[in-house]
């Protein structure tokens, strides 16, 4: 199918895709692993579990009263040693349960499939599943599944654009559990009667395409839509564009254009969890980057430590002096490796100085380029200067709130200024002025 | 802790695009313009360019020292700077003019308000509408092509001595190829429209410029011209007008500074429109033959109030869209 719609702005990163061809292997049951009670965008979970307890694998041991939250399953059986504020992801200290595993990997009696006859039981099962957004953010899906009444959803996108570079647990889960997918995608078309999914994928996957596409002939309601290969196709705006030609207006959800977009990974643990009634308690994730030995995909109990995954891949070849969570655009740096994988983690990379120092600033130019990369059409430079001069109340005028935080503007800039960071610098600036 | 981990914000990530390739990129577009000059005005036109650029260099190299700045010769910035003027400048100048352009340029317009991109003027032109003030009989002298003599009009300043004439057909006219060429009296690196459109192509090939203002620009140039002819509506020579004096380094090389033009696409179709009207005004109606250094001065002091109304409406920010 040609393109319809071709968003703005963007940049050709390069793809990097080293691990395209590894199979996912599953490493062996870590020592212990510490699960922290937020793996979501939400209310915090409360710990269910304390010093002592023995726990299984899929027992709850995490969850919340409030609707927009995903309780937190154990990956591994064992003793649980410590329930404390520990180093999470994101740099802080989150409430965390360390479990000293005990090697048996006993399954919880709880684990059952679940009784899905209709809308209502299809969206409890996903909140009890712990199923949050496996491509980025983290966003609970059974909210995203339960838009409000008055939107309503004429497509769902199946987001396998995977348009960072490194990145490749979205493509593994395509070629290795196509049929996962489209089940998947049936199961939430027919409870939540939405009349058509577009699987999205970006045209430097072509086997991916492929496979989908013969998959979905049986299915009249599912198609797959090739895409360019240009970061950020896989963001959820640009991605509803080139699908659907609707844009999302600023300040609103998908849903506001009747669209909800899943991650390919997502949307096959959904029918997963049908079947067997295992929760998210393990996650693919590409370990990848100049210092890593062996680049691979690896089947993570969540929980595990950074550390125990890179050793499972080879250790390093020379010490790595940043290692990301995410991919290079805009995954997250770590602190320590002592961090545990989450359930929105999809890649780990670990870089030497010289690919992972941060340039040094030069003046800005004016070239544009920044505003040519941008796939909201903001003004990355002049939000900038006035980010950086502390002139707040004038960044509305620049639409500071509609920027993705893609990092477009910052990968293009020849002065390799820090645009995209100081934009995040100015949105959080901007909100605290409308709160105060 | 053992190993520190490196902590920033992402993207982690940067394309090979650097600021100093930027700059290399337009004084290897600027090499066409410079050969033809040195070729049809001689070596004096060499050093006119070397000395230039030397100049343009030290100013930056001791502003940055004096006021305790980070140094940023290496940016190449100046080196573009001190090129662009000499260019800019008739092969006859005395060398001291040509240092003071330099130091005004780089030292006054440039450094004094702020350094590279923070500049309100482009700081080439800027100086070089200072010199022709400031000297105008050595500004305004030129040479023969080919030929060390002084030569006795240029295509512009014979244009507006015989305003009613037709340039076409008088044996006293310049003929085009000579003007495509270059084999006319002029400053350094503005007679050969050749080398300046080879120029054109590099930076469009490298990225470096989009053809928006140079194209607007021109075209503008062109279309007013034919129709403000010297008999009447539409009897104009736009050829000639395009072909002539600084329009084409103008609009490829000036006009285009990122400093110094607006930012979004319709700014700079506003801008480029404004650079091609005051062109033809000052050109047609004004003392002087020649408009195209106030021309875009005065746009580029018109940039940031084009910016400031032509901010962009973000995307799913439309009306309508939802």
């Amino acid at each position: 199918m040609a393109l319809k719609w071709v968003f703005r702005g963007g940049v050709p990163a390069p793809h990097r895709k080293n691990t395209a061809g590894s199979e996912t292997s599953a490493i062996g049951t870590p020592e212990k692993v510490v699960i922290p009670m937020i793996q979501h965008i939400g209310a915090p979970c409360t710990p269910l579990v304390k010093q002592g307890d023995t726990v299984k694998v899929g027992q709850k041991i995490g969850d919340s009263e409030a609707y927009v939250s995903s309780p937190v399953h154990s990956s591994v059986s064992g003793t649980v040693t410590k329930v404390e504020p520990m180093l999470y992801a994101s740099g802080k200290l989150v409430m965390s349960v360390e479990i000293k595993t005990d090697g048996k990997q006993e399954i919880s009696e709880d684990i059952s499939p679940p009784e899905v006859r209709n809308r209502d039981d299809f969206l409890k099962a996903i909140r009890q599943a712990g199923l949050v957004g496996l491509g980025g953010a983290g966003f609970p899906t059974h909210v995203k599944l339960n838009p409000p009444k008055d939107k309503e959803i004429d497509c769902l996108i199946i987001n396998g654009a995977e348009c960072e570079p490194y990145i490749t647990s979205d493509y593994r889960e395509m070629v290795e559990n196509p049929s996962g997918i489209i089940n998947g995608i049936r199961l939430v078309l027919d409870y939540l009667d939405i009349p058509r999914a577009v699987i999205g994928i970006e045209n430097n996957k072509p086997d991916a395409i492929m496979i989908l596409t013969g998959l979905a002939e049986e299915d009249k309601r599912i198609s797959v839509q090739s895409l360019r290969s240009r970061y950020p196709q896989g963001a959820e705006k640009t991605l509803i564009y080139s699908v659907t030609g609707r844009k999302v207006p600023s300040g609103k959800l998908p849903a506001d254009v009747g669209c909800i977009v899943l991650n390919v990974n997502t949307v096959s643990f959904i029918a997963s969890y049908l079947e067997t009634g295992m929760p998210l308690i393990r996650k693919r994730v590409t370990v990848d980057g100049p210092v890593v030995n062996r680049p691979k995909n690896v089947d993570v109990p969540i929980g595990t430590s950074l550390r125990d995954v890179f050793d499972f891949c080879g250790g390093f070849s020379s010490t790595p002096y940043k290692v990301l969570m995410g991919g290079p655009m805009m995954g997250i740096a770590q602190y320590s490796l002592e961090t545990s994988v989450i359930k929105n983690t999809n890649a780990i990379l670990a870089f030497d100085k010289k690919e992972g120092d941060l340039p040094a600033e030069w003046a800005c130019i004016r070239c544009g380029r920044c505003i040519d990369a941008c796939p909201m059409n903001l003004l990355p430079l002049e939000i900038n200067r006035l980010v950086m001069a502390n002139k707040i109340d004038e960044l509305n005028r620049y639409h500071i709130l509609d920027c993705i935080e893609c990092g477009s503007c910052s990968y293009s800039c020849p002065s390799k200024r820090h645009l995209v960071q100081s934009i995040r610098l100015g949105k959080d600036a901007v909100r605290r002025l409308k709160k105060a | 802790m053992e190993n520190r981990l490196f902590v920033c914000s992402s993207p982690h990530l940067r394309d090979n695009a650097t600021t100093q390739r930027i700059m290399l990129d337009v004084i290897i577009a600027l090499l066409p313009p410079a050969a033809a000059g040195i070729i049809y005005f001689g070596l004096r036109s060499a050093l006119i360019i070397a000395v230039t650029i030397a100049a343009s260099v030290l100013t930056e190299y001791l502003m940055r020292k004096g006021l305790k700045r980070d140094q940023t010769i290496s940016d190449l910035s100046a080196v573009v700077t001190g090129l662009l003027l000499a260019l800019n400048l008739p092969p006859s100048i005395p060398v001291w003019i040509a240092i003071v352009g330099a130091v005004i340029a780089t030292g006054l317009i440039k450094q004094l308000f702020g350094g590279l991109g923070q500049n309100f003027m482009n700081p080439a032109l800027g100086a070089r509408v200072i010199l022709v003030v400031a000297w105008a009989k050595q500004m305004t002298t030129w040479t023969e092509p080919l030929a060390d003599a002084v030569a006795s009009a240029t295509p512009l300043s014979l244009l507006d001595a015989t305003a009613t004439a037709t340039p076409v057909g008088g044996t006293d006219w310049y003929s085009y190829m000579d003007m495509f060429l270059g084999k006319i009296p002029g400053c350094i690196g503005e007679t050969s429209a050749l080398a300046i459109l080879l120029g054109f192509v590099y930076l469009l090939a490298r990225g470096v410029i989009t053809w928006h203002i140079p194209v607007i620009y021109t075209g503008t140039v062109a279309l007013l011209t034919w129709v403000l002819g010297p008999e009447g509506l539409f009897t104009g020579d736009p050829l000639y007008h395009v072909l002539a004096g600084g329009l084409l380094i103008g609009a490829v090389f000036m006009a285009t500074d990122y400093a110094t033009s607006p930012m979004t696409r319709k700014g700079t179709v506003i801008y480029a429109t404004g650079c091609g009207l005051l062109t033809v005004l000052f050109r047609l109606y004004g003392n002087m033959p020649e408009g195209v250094s106030f021309a875009i001065i005065l746009m580029n002091i018109l940039t940031p109030l084009i910016d400031r109304h032509t901010i962009p409406v973000a995307f799913g920010g439309e009306k309508g869209v939802g």
